[in-house]
């Protein structure tokens, strides 16, 4: 028991964890540790896997291959009812026949926990989630966001070692929705318990998360805190799932240390990125290049050797606090994606429909992907 | 002038009030007569003579017809609280399950009530002359053949009932008790039971009236010592029809009525109480 003690050992190891139902695997061969004191975020498309994976850790599905290690234990095996999880279901599931109290209570009720100590704990679980008060309501006259701080306490009360949330956000509406982000921050801090959350919303897990992991197709793409993963993505998955991205494949002309050549049929210059990846020469490579990190010009560039591309702006989409030009670089070539920012009231836009262009970007500015 | 009437007023069209009036007396001009009747000072019951209690008085003073009563009550209780655990189990397995040929087990379960009550009376007599079941039993064991036989035309209805019900749930309140420590056991008790409550009261009101005016099957069932209040006031009648067989139906009436009422407005609630929840 003494090893469990260690403060640096991850919370949950997954190794080598898979779900097949049969010949479709929902969750394919999936190594991730999670650390003591984190908020977590597993992060995919609908049908990725993650909700299951989230389902296996809670221990309501079990997995055909690998384990789970909870605070060191094997759990693999264990049934749901004696893993030391709790979960926030994405229907909330509060149970519709019992007070707000009652619902609280009853994870510590089926464990004989001294009455007492029930109601004392069940009281302060409500206070944490702000609705002390509330305890002799029943679940139809609360609000949904009240209905999931039910499902919170309830789950928080039991003191797991790891809470697990199930697209928790999904069913409320947009304004509720940001102001819950920072309190499920806020208590993750306050209670200093492992949060999992699994979400589709990019936002959500970059505003909230510590580190995310990107799934797709059963499949864990890349683990990364969620600057890195919107900077330095790894995949063109990733990078295309995260924000938004303008993906230009090339040809790996040369890779040395710090920098990566390419040319690509699109870019009549070659394109230099310096990067710390290397790639085979010769290869199929991706420049991934974040709409923002685009310069746009009527003039050519000073350094027109490289990094830049001519082109006519197509399309204008304005989202406000931005624009977005659509600027077309070649005839069968997506149209490649330029943000500018609306920091003037006053001035109009700066190219219209039609207009020749020039855009450029520094080789500090964009990432070359092997797939 | 009144408004002209709209392509939707039903109502206010000649012929359909007319229509509507035809099926209302059709349906209960026999049934008001009846209860009507039952107040009538005659012996014969064929002309109003004027107003009494008499033969009420009467009907609860014949032993036989008490005695019957009691037996109606006892099996229908006896049924009721079988066909529910039965019915619900069998909704449960439904539900739950996936096995090869569920949906013929399922139909199967629907059969009783479905197949016509003279076939199921012949069958439960064949039955149990084959089997040999004893008919010389004490009470109140001298009824289980009736009771048998009522189980198996009433569960089929708790079933159906309850099953609708669990189309409803929320499978996430179930695993969400096993996620906070609940057995198997402690989740059917204390998710799934109180889900299905309301199903379970209306299914066991609604087996427990086709148990308590069940004639068909009874009678095939039924030995000389085992005579259940329909089959009492079918041998009533069989020598006259005074005002005392009158009221001996409408307090069965009175009976049927209350209880579907109360089943009826239960399954109504619990549709409020669902809806609330949603919204």
């Amino acid at each position: 028991m003494t090893e469990n003690r260690e403060p640096d050992r991850p919370i949950i190891e997954i190794a080598g964890l898979s779900k097949r139902y049969g010949p479709i695997a929902a969750v394919d061969s999936v190594d991730l540790t999670i650390r003591r004191g984190e908020f977590f975020a597993l992060l995919g498309p609908s049908g990725c896997g993650k909700t299951t994976l989230l389902r296996m850790l809670a221990g309501l599905e079990l997995p055909t291959e690998g384990t789970i290690r909870i605070d060191g234990q094997d759990v693999s095996m264990v049934p749901a009812n004696r893993r030391p999880v709790n979960m926030v279901f994405q229907s909330y599931a509060v149970f519709p026949h019992m007070t707000v109290l009652e619902n609280v209570a009853y994870g510590l009720k089926v464990d004989g926990v001294p009455k007492a100590e029930v109601r004392q704990r069940s009281e302060e679980a409500l206070e944490l989630v702000k609705l002390g008060g509330y305890g002799a309501r029943r679940p139809d006259q609360l609000s949904g966001g009240q209905r999931q701080r039910v499902a919170l306490a309830r789950a928080l009360v039991k003191r797991p070692k790891v809470l697990l949330l199930d697209e928790p956000l999904s069913a409320l509406d947009a304004k509720l929705r940001e102001q819950m982000r920072f309190e499920l921050v806020n208590l993750q801090e306050s209670v200093g318990i492992t949060f999992v959350i699994v979400t589709h919303d990019q936002d959500e897990a970059l505003s909230m998360a510590d580190r995310i992991a990107v799934m797709n197709a059963g499949r864990v793409q890349q683990t990364a805190p969620p600057a890195e993963l919107y900077e330095f993505p790894r995949t063109t998955f990733v990078a295309d799932f995260i924000g938004s991205v303008n993906l230009i494949e090339g040809r790996v002309e040369a890779s040395d240390p710090g920098r990566v050549t390419l040319s690509a049929r699109a870019v009549p210059v070659p394109i230099e990125i310096e990067q710390d990846a290397g790639l085979p020469v010769g290869t199929t490579g991706w420049l991934a290049l974040r709409p923002e990190k685009v310069d746009i010009a009527k003039q050519p560039p000073a350094d027109a050797a490289r990094n830049t591309v001519a082109g006519t702006v197509e399309e204008i989409t304005y989202l406000g606090d931005a624009s977005v030009f659509h600027v077309r670089v070649g005839a069968d070539h997506p149209l490649v994606k330029v943000t500018i920012a609306n920091v003037d009231r006053v001035t109009g836009r700066p190219f219209t429909w039609g207009d020749q262009v020039h855009l450029s970007w520094t080789p500090t500015c964009g990432t070359v992907l092997a797939q | 002038m009144a408004a002209p009437v709209g392509p939707l007023d039903y109502s206010r069209r000649l012929w359909v009030r007319l229509m509507l009036l035809v099926v209302f007396v059709f349906l209960y001009a026999p049934i008001a007569t009846l209860i009507a009747f039952s107040f009538n000072d005659s012996r014969r019951n064929i002309v109003w003579q004027g107003f009494t209690l008499d033969y009420y008085g009467r009907a609860f003073r014949n032993a036989d017809l008490i005695e019957a009563f009691a037996n109606s009550l006892t099996i229908a209780l006896f049924a009721t609280a079988i066909s529910v655990v039965l019915g619900a189990l069998a909704a449960v397995l439904l539900w739950r399950f996936r096995f090869p040929a569920r949906a013929g087990y399922e139909g199967a379960i629907a059969l009783p009530i479905v197949i016509p009550e003279i076939c199921m009376g012949v069958a439960m007599l064949v039955f149990f002359s084959r089997v040999g079941w004893p008919a010389d039993l004490p009470w109140p064991f001298n009824l289980s053949a009736i009771t048998i036989a009522h189980v198996s035309f009433c569960f089929p209805f708790v079933a159906v009932v309850v099953r609708a019900r669990l189309e409803g749930f929320n499978r996430e309140l179930a695993e969400a008790a096993q996620d906070l420590g609940a057995t198997e056991w402690q989740v059917f008790r204390d998710v799934m039971i109180p889900f299905m409550r309301p199903g379970l009261l209306a299914g066991g009101m609604l087996a427990f009236t086709l148990s308590l005016d069940d004639f068909v099957i009874t009678f095939f069932t039924s030995g000389p010592n085992t005579v259940t209040f329909p089959v009492k006031v079918y041998s009533m009648v069989r020598f006259s029809v005074t005002p005392e067989v009158n009221a001996a139906s409408t307090i069965l009436i009175v009976v049927t009525v209350v209880m579907t009422a109360a089943a009826l407005w239960m399954q109504h609630r619990a549709g409020l109480k669902a809806e609330g929840a949603a919204g």
